[in-house]
């Protein structure tokens, strides 16, 4: 190669990056979030502005697989973030929030808080999204001394390690099909199912929640016509949703982790022409408009059924102020709002309220604090951790699409609760 | 598992392959020209299926009528993706430098395509994405037959330009020997930008159809690149017809081994299939070789 030719070529490279650089940081690859809006929220506000932030680091997965959730869960830091510092802040302090993108990938996700820790400096983190993000990163905040307080890390596999700096402030992912299992099992012997068909991601936030579902329903009489477990990186769902189809199971239970796969699930449902009495997937169709769109419209949603510990009409005061304060600043209605925001939320009062109590942003102090046996608040209800880490004291959901909304049908005695719809009308009806 | 379920198996493996096929051609087909791994063609298909998307939303043009706008719109942006970034690799440095030049260009695709449209995740819409007909006691979706038949009829023509006429030897000439080429008259640069501009343009058809039959967003090209590579490595770099047999010989594989033994084990077999196949064959099943001589 010719020097003229090298240097050619360098120029073109540097462009290209410079031109990608800009372009991502745009898409929100990465993102360095302040707490904007706070100066001119009320006097208390401005005596802690004066004072030297303190920087709270999370790493976020704001590109790849788990993109919508994890912008979702910055607008929920971020909602946070804006609601503390008008009430005057940490300590007096305003919150700074400093959140990079991890892409989805669990090699980024620890280089993400070894670096907010080492090199930024934060002085305190909130978790990432997923389990499969917070196991990894969890060992490396733990080697940091840092209290690590999430709300979409729930499943068994990121308590199974010892570490005791983990919290999740939301529903233990365990039992989030329970609920659901016992209301098939309760059901009249005429109307209950015979058969139950499962298919699950070998995600270790979907992977738990099977076998206790499954327990359930075979002690209810309910025979087991399929049951597989498919790698997540799978990107042709049709043989795995016809073999489902084939079984003509009564109920199917789908260990999905996103929209993309329950939407594909169910259009090989619907080709096929496979219409079970009861359908439930573990997570995508909470993501409203966004799985509606997926899926192609409300007729194709209806009777669809998900699992979650909060949801926008949840009869709790700050609750109904964070869904007010999300659609004044990000515009859509109440039921744009998913679940991702209200456990971000979380996060920030469990951790605010810690740090009221012990005076201190000393982790070890917050660590012993949040393991005590005390019920802190949260947007989702009542956080107690137990000794691993866990919430014992939330609270488990079913909600169902019906005509377009999103209904909370279990447990039946809930406020706000509406009649399941059961059996699901056939696809597009 | 009985023989119906064995079946149908092989007869969606048939179909999907069809479109797996659609989306790798592209990218065989650039290498065949050019040398060049397109690792942007994952965020190329992505792209289709958001033009497909905003034709149909937004204009109420159908998905198949809307290729008629996106074929000539996505051969443009190949001309110049071509002159942009792939005419400034030298051809010493052409193969490997070309992953790192492609990827930039996906990342600009992946970072546009969020700041226009966000992340949420979409599917195209068509009375014929559900439908389906009843044919030897099975469901066919209309979306996967057709899709099939436009991996088919997309992958002839492309056959027939790079293999019976004076432009396609023109291709395979300025590739073999630039110089040569040159000395006799070809416009080396204008026939590669020529044949960039025709396999992306092929991938605005791919994108359409994996768009109807799966969710995307911005980011759903990666979870594609390294199944579609797979695809034109067992095919053999550059031969367009090798890729519809090896896609249709690899997601039959995967369908039959998710049904009949195990989803978990469906992805191993699939490349696993690939090592075996490159062990007794290192050129693919239609060597690039005997591919260009043809």
């Amino acid at each position: 190669m010719t020097r003229s030719s090298r240097r050619g070529w360098m120029l073109s490279a540097a462009a290209v990056a410079a031109i990608a650089a800009f372009l991502a940081g745009c898409g929100g690859s990465s993102s360095s979030t302040s707490s904007a809006g706070s100066a001119s929220s009320g006097s208390s506000t401005g005596a802690s502005a004066s004072k030297s932030p303190i920087v709270i680091g999370s790493s976020l997965s704001l590109s790849g697989d788990f993109s919508a959730d994890g912008q979702a869960f910055e607008k929920g830091y971020q909602l946070w973030a804006k609601d503390i510092n008008a009430a005057g802040g940490l300590l007096g302090h305003p919150v700074k929030l400093d959140i990079v993108s991890d892409a989805s990938s669990p090699a980024q996700v620890v280089t993400n808080y070894q670096k907010l820790i080492s090199s930024d400096h934060a002085k305190l983190v909130f978790g990432p999204f997923s389990t499969l993000l917070t196991v990894p990163s969890s060992k490396v905040v733990n080697r940091f001394g840092y209290a690590f307080v999430e709300g979409a890390g729930g499943a068994p596999a990121a308590f199974g390690n010892g570490l005791k700096n983990i919290f999740d402030v939301s529903l233990p992912v365990k039992d989030n099909l329970v609920p659901f299992a016992k209301y098939i099992a309760s059901l009249p012997a005429s109307q209950r199912p015979k058969t139950a068909a499962y298919a699950t991601s070998d995600d270790p936030f979907t992977e738990p929640q099977i076998p206790v579902a499954r327990s359930i329903l075979e002690a209810a009489g309910i025979k087991t016509v399929y049951n597989k477990v498919f790698p997540a990186e799978v990107t042709d769902y049709t043989p795995i949703a016809t073999s489902v189809a084939t079984s003509k199971a009564d109920v199917m239970v789908l260990g999905s982790v996103d929209v993309p796969t329950v939407s594909a699930f169910i259009h090989t449902f619907i080709q096929q022409h496979y219409n079970p009495k009861a359908f439930i997937a573990t997570a995508g169709p909470d993501q409203g408009a966004d799985f509606l769109k997926a899926v192609g419209g409300a007729s194709n949603a209806e009777g669809v059924m998900y699992p979650n510990g909060w949801y926008p009409g949840y009869a709790n005061a700050a609750s109904q102020k964070l869904v007010s304060e999300y659609v004044a600043k990000y515009g859509g209605t109440a039921s744009d709002v998913n679940a991702d925001v209200a456990e971000a939320y979380s996060v920030g009062q469990a951790v605010a309220q810690a740090v009221a109590a012990t005076h201190s942003l000393d982790n070890a102090k917050i660590i012993a604090y949040l393991h005590s046996p005390v019920t802190l608040n949260s947007v989702q209800g009542p956080v107690k951790f137990d000794s691993l880490g866990e919430n014992g004291a939330a609270a488990a959901f079913v909600f169902q699409w019906q005509k377009g909304n999103q209904v909370q049908v279990l447990p039946t005695g809930a406020s706000g609760s509406k009649a399941v719809e059961y059996p699901k009308p056939n696809w597009g009806s | 598992m009985n023989a119906s379920s064995l079946a149908k198996a092989v007869i969606d493996g048939i179909l999907t392959g069809g479109v797996y096929a659609l989306m790798a051609a592209g990218l065989t087909l650039i290498f065949g020209v050019m040398d060049i791994i397109n690792i942007a063609q994952g965020a190329l298909i992505v792209l289709g299926a958001y033009m497909s998307y905003v034709l149909s939303v937004h204009l109420g043009i159908d998905l198949f009528v809307g290729l008629v706008i996106t074929i000539p719109a996505f051969f443009v942006l190949g001309v110049f993706i071509e002159w942009a970034f792939m005419r400034r690799l030298r051809d010493q440095e052409r193969t490997a430098m070309s992953i790192l030049v492609t990827y930039a260009v996906a990342i600009i695709i992946e970072g546009a395509l969020s700041v226009i449209f966000g992340v949420d995740y979409l599917q195209l819409q068509a009375p014929y994405v559900n439908d389906t007909f009843h044919l030897l006691g099975f469901y066919l979706p209309y979306i996967y037959v057709f899709g099939f038949l436009l991996a088919v009829g997309l992958m002839g023509v492309l056959y027939y330009i790079l293999y019976r006429t004076h432009f396609g030897r023109g291709v395979r000439g300025s590739l073999q020997n630039r110089s040569a080429a040159e000395l006799i008259g070809v416009n080396v640069n204008r026939v590669r930008a020529l044949s960039v501009g025709i396999g992306v343009s092929v991938t605005a058809a791919g994108g359409m159809v994996f768009g109807a039959t799966n969710s995307f967003n911005p980011s759903s090209g990666y979870d594609l690149i390294s199944r579609l590579l797979s695809i034109v490595i067992l095919a053999g770099l550059g031969s367009i017809g090798g890729a519809l047999i090896a896609a249709i010989f690899m997601v039959t594989l995967e369908d039959v081994v998710a049904v009949v033994w195990s989803p978990v084990w469906a992805t191993l077999v699939y490349y696993a299939s690939l090592v075996v196949v490159l062990s007794f064959m290192p050129n693919g099943l239609f060597g690039k070789a005997a591919v260009r001589a043809q």
